[in-house]
């Protein structure tokens, strides 16, 4: 089995920054990626892409360019198309490349999962044409595939900057159906003060509103009630908005109100989680350098806390730092010192967060949807079922799970997790900590048996 | 699958394609394109249905997340999502092969 | 914050002198707690349960879900015999537990396959089997199958399977929904069911009392530890010898398939939901419930040489799940000799003795001339450590 000093776990900003960083520090490095190609959600396929459709998707996006760039050198051993399915004590890394079942070994592991779309089951959210927003911009960012007649539907900056590449690509969205109210905003200029410091965020936020309401895209703000029409697809968006009832026709529905951090890998490998208030969801226990409470687990970027595309970048570097220094190739004082200006940089691309949760909060209804939206979309598992089980004495969510599947299907409750836990303890009167979450085990992400027992017969040949 | 699309795919021209079925009906997609999305935009509305209610599903959130755009290759379940496609690629509705009867 | 739930008060339970609050205090509300609970409450005594919280080690959430009579007790035709007795009544339980929640506790008894995969391994069996059958009187319906005779039942059997035991006794469940429904009818019968207790101390000044970690107290006319491996910090200080273990048992369980297998075997079998269940390890690796990739390969390797389709699967979740295991494998049925009216009642296999311990039991415990023979299941068997 190879061994590495370092194994990192996604090629998004973060792991991308933390390889180069890492490699520069002459640690061995293999950085495990999903993808085929490199790059994360933020920056996905962006080396095809930035050159066919720079023009709409903007110079943040080509940045991710310069980072791809950086993972092309002999040091670092980026192995894409690498879906990691188990993370053992040792660490022991299993992954399925190309249909088969191959393993590393390392003395520290980075993990750059990333984010998640916040789940947002509202009514109809399992029909064919509603897709997370984050979807939409992937689609357009790897493919070029734009959504004819969408609706935008929730709340927070991602909405607007997919309506600006839309209109930019010459299809405006049908509709901005927007569930965050007036008195958010009025909330969130407490925190107006932070946000000046990151400024040019806010800039641009700005900027592409003033591009939406250019283009006379129809934006309804305080939306409430809202539900997806449609028998066997999206048809409409209902809901009312300042006191009146609207049906918006679409073929698309984008969904979005925040991403949370993709937990699964730290949560698989017992990393400690608790509940964050600001950001409403559950954020691993890290510390400045994105270290957990498992030694030699680290985590970087969104996956650490939501804190964007920079930000996750120079957590990475961070952690890179530490574990550099941790294998002493680097001394403590060369590690503050090239740790000073990422801490700089990272602290001013936090800045405005606190104005952005609380005036783009998520969704009520979605948080503690009615009884009859379905919330575990793999097993069909409603908010009423839920209930029912809290009924029954389902204190947390692997009781439940176990009365009643939700989280047992392939996604392994990726996309219900947070529902169902909300759900539980607010029919339990308990917090969010105390209710806890779904025990993620292997397989992350599934593999066929045919690799597994592959795997079965080359630990044979090894023992013999 | 003929139904014009409701999505819109801008530089298609763009490359070389290739050959495939969904279902039994010929495709043409540009090669190493994410499936999921050439699926889409070729007017493919429905993915697969649920094993529980029968309900239809089709792409979600297309970075290999929630698993609602799974497709049989090869007598294998895969995400569409992570998949490219690539000449002769057959690609149906998970375990459906017995309810073949709607080529539509 | 539920309605009512808000003001209840930290100790649910006030130890009021002599007063009981239960007639039965049932510590642990796994499948097998919640089974006797059942079986009292039906009889129309007053039931608590004290349950855990939800990182439990649960057997009742882990295990494989059969129902199942060959290979039990070969050593022991009592234990044998005592699994034909739940299997015998494990429909009618299921049926009524069904109709009393109107939810469904999917159940087949059609039989069940030791698969082998060596001639030798299979005569081997065979013959303590028929010794087995002969103590029990014949009662032991089982058949062998050969490659081909088993090719007709299972299609998709592989190549490397010389044959099968048949036994026509055997079956399988589905163990989450039994839990479920045992907890829905248990509470619709008006058994309390406290969640989220660690009982710490367990007393008998006079009657019963239960005290628990965050200050629950109550009193009960009887206490039964049906607390799967809690028994073994609690069982000592009840009286009891309660040498129970864990073993670990990785099970995995692949995406929903069309038919594949018809009857269950102890390698895989096909759950009501259409996943294909693998298992199971077996380790002794104390409380570590964790799943390993060798664990998992050796299970997906035995699954495929059994079932060669099975390559194609996906594989989308797998577990370890903690046997209770006694010394020799048998349950452990005692009643404490220094706490009179306290029992302890564990057993691996919960699922299959579920309709025993619902429908026998409460005999038992209640000491009526009804009650069945369990001398067998007593301590008495350990030796004095």
């Amino acid at each position: 089995m190879i061994r590495r000093d370092l194994v990192i776990i996604g090629a998004g900003p973060a792991g991308m920054a933390a390889a180069v960083r890492a490699a520069d520090l002459r640690l061995s490095v293999s950085i495990l990626d999903e993808q085929l190609r490199a790059g994360g959600q933020i920056y996905r396929d962006v080396d095809r892409a930035a050159a066919l459709r720079g023009d709409i998707l903007g110079k943040d996006y080509a940045h991710g360019a310069t980072l791809t760039a950086g993972l092309r050198r002999d040091a670092i051993d980026h192995l894409p198309g690498a879906v990691v399915w188990a993370i053992e004590e040792g660490f022991r890394i299993s992954y399925s490349q190309d249909g088969q079942g191959a393993q590393i070994a390392a003395s520290h592991v980075l993990l750059a999962t990333g984010a998640l779309e916040r789940p947002m089951p509202l009514p109809g959210w399992t029909l064919p044409g509603v897709m997370t927003a984050g979807a939409g911009q992937i689609l357009l960012k790897q493919s070029g595939v734009l959504a004819r007649n969408a609706a935008l539907v929730g709340s927070g900056p991602l909405l607007y900057l997919i309506a600006a590449q839309m209109i930019r690509a010459g299809t405006p969205p049908a509709a901005m159906v927007e569930t965050q109210g007036r008195g958010d905003i009025i909330s969130a200029m407490r925190h107006l003060g932070g946000a000046l410091r990151g400024w040019p965020y806010l800039l641009k936020g700005m900027m592409m509103l003033a591009e939406i309401t250019r283009a006379r895209v129809p934006r309804f703000t305080g939306a409430q009630g809202v539900a997806i029409e449609g028998d066997t697809k999206a048809e409409a968006v209902t809901f009312t908005s300042a006191g009146r009832s609207r049906r918006i026709v679409c073929d698309t529905v984008f969904l979005h109100h925040g991403v949370v951090p993709n937990t699964q890998a730290a949560r698989s490998l017992g990393v400690g989680h608790s509940w964050s208030r600001a950001q409403k969801c559950f954020v691993p226990a890290v510390d400045e350098w994105g270290q957990s409470d498992i030694p030699g687990v680290f985590i970087a970027g969104d996956g650490a806390g939501i804190g964007g595309a920079k930000a996750a970048e120079h957590a990475g570097g961070l952690a890179a730092l530490k574990i550099a220094e941790e294998l002493g190739r680097l001394d403590p004082s060369g590690c503050m010192e090239q740790a000073t200006p990422l801490r700089a940089a990272l602290t001013r691309e936090r800045a405005p967060r606190a104005f952005l949760d609380t005036a783009y909060p998520p969704c009520a209804e979605a948080l503690a949807p009615g009884d009859s939206t379905i919330v575990c979309r793999c097993e069909e598992i409603t908010a009423g079922d839920i209930r029912r089980y809290a009924s029954l004495g389902c204190l947390g969510p692997n009781q439940a799970k176990a009365f009643g599947r939700a989280g047992m299907g392939p996604c392994q409750g990726r996309f219900c997790g947070l529902t169902v836990s909300a759900l539980l303890a607010d029919a339990n009167g308990r917090t969010p900590d105390e209710t806890g979450h779904f025990r993620i085990r292997p397989p992350l992400k599934p593999v066929t048996l045919g690799e597994l027992a592959a795997m079965d017969a080359v630990a044979q040949d090894e023992a013999t | 699958m003929k139904t014009a699309s409701p999505f819109l795919e801008i530089g298609a021209d763009a490359g070389p394609c290739v050959d495939v079925t969904f279902e039994g009906a010929p495709l043409r997609l540009t090669e190493g394109a994410n499936l999921a999305a050439a699926l889409l935009a070729a007017g493919v509305e429905v993915f697969r249905h649920t094993k529980t209610t029968g309900a239809p599903r089709a792409a979600f959130c297309m970075m290999g997340a929630c698993f609602d755009c799974l497709v049989e290759i090869d007598g294998v379940v895969r995400q569409a999502c992570m998949v490219e496609a690539s000449q002769g690629l057959r690609i149906n509705r998970p375990h459906e092969a017995e309810a073949h009867d709607d080529p539509a | 914050m539920g309605q009512g739930g808000s003001c209840r008060p930290a100790r649910f339970f006030y130890y009021r002198g002599r007063d009981m609050d239960t007639d039965y205090a049932i510590i642990g509300g796994g499948v097998v707690g919640l089974s006797l609970a059942w079986g009292l409450l039906r009889r129309g005594l007053t039931v608590t349960v004290l349950d855990g919280d939800d990182g439990s080690f649960r057997a009742s959430r882990g295990n494989f879900g059969l129902v199942w009579v060959q290979s039990k007790g070969v050593n022991q035709p009592r234990y044998a015999r005592w699994s034909q007795q739940s299997a015998a009544i494990w429909a009618e339980f299921a049926n009524e537990l069904g109709a009393n929640t109107g939810q469904d506790v999917p159940l087949e008894q059609r039989g069940g396959y030791d698969l082998h995969f060596s001639e030798e391994a299979l005569e081997a069996k065979v013959a303590k089997y028929e010794t087995l059958k002969a103590q029990l009187g014949g009662d032991y319906p089982y058949e062998v199958l050969g490659h081909n005779a088993l090719r007709k039942e299972e299609s998709h059997i592989g190549p490397g399977v010389v044959g099968a035991i048949l036994h026509h006794q055997d079956g399988h469940a589905n163990p989450l929904r039994l839990l479920m429904a045992l907890a829905a009818d248990v509470r619709r019968m008006g058994g309390r069911v406290l969640t989220g207790k660690t009982v710490t101390e367990v007393t008998k000044p006079d009657g019963f009392r239960v005290v628990c970690a965050d200050g629950t107290a109550l009193g009960a006319g009887k206490v039964v530890l049906s607390a799967g491996l809690g028994a073994a910090e609690l069982g000592p200080r009840m009286g009891f010898k309660a040498p129970v273990r864990a073993q670990r048992g990785q099970v995995l369980i692949t995406e929903k398939l069309p038919k594949l297998i018809n009857r269950p075997s102890l390698i895989a079998r096909q759950v009501d939901e259409g996943g294909i269940q693998i298992g199971a390890t077996n380790e002794e690796v104390g409380l570590d419930d964790r799943v390993t990739q060798p664990g998992l390969s050796g299970l997906a390797a035995k699954a495929v040489a059994a079932y060669p389709a099975l390559a194609k699967a996906q594989l989308v979740r797998s577990w370890g799940a903690l046997r209770v295991l006694s010394p020799d494998g048998l349950p452990i049925y005692q009643e404490s000799a220094t706490m009179p009216g306290a029992f302890i009642v564990t057993c691996h296999s919960g699922i299959t003795l579920a309709a025993a311990h619902a429908r026998l039991m409460p005999d038992w415990l209640e000491g009526t001339d009804a009650a069945p023979d369990l001398e067998v299941f007593s301590e008495d068997r350990f030796a004095v450590s």
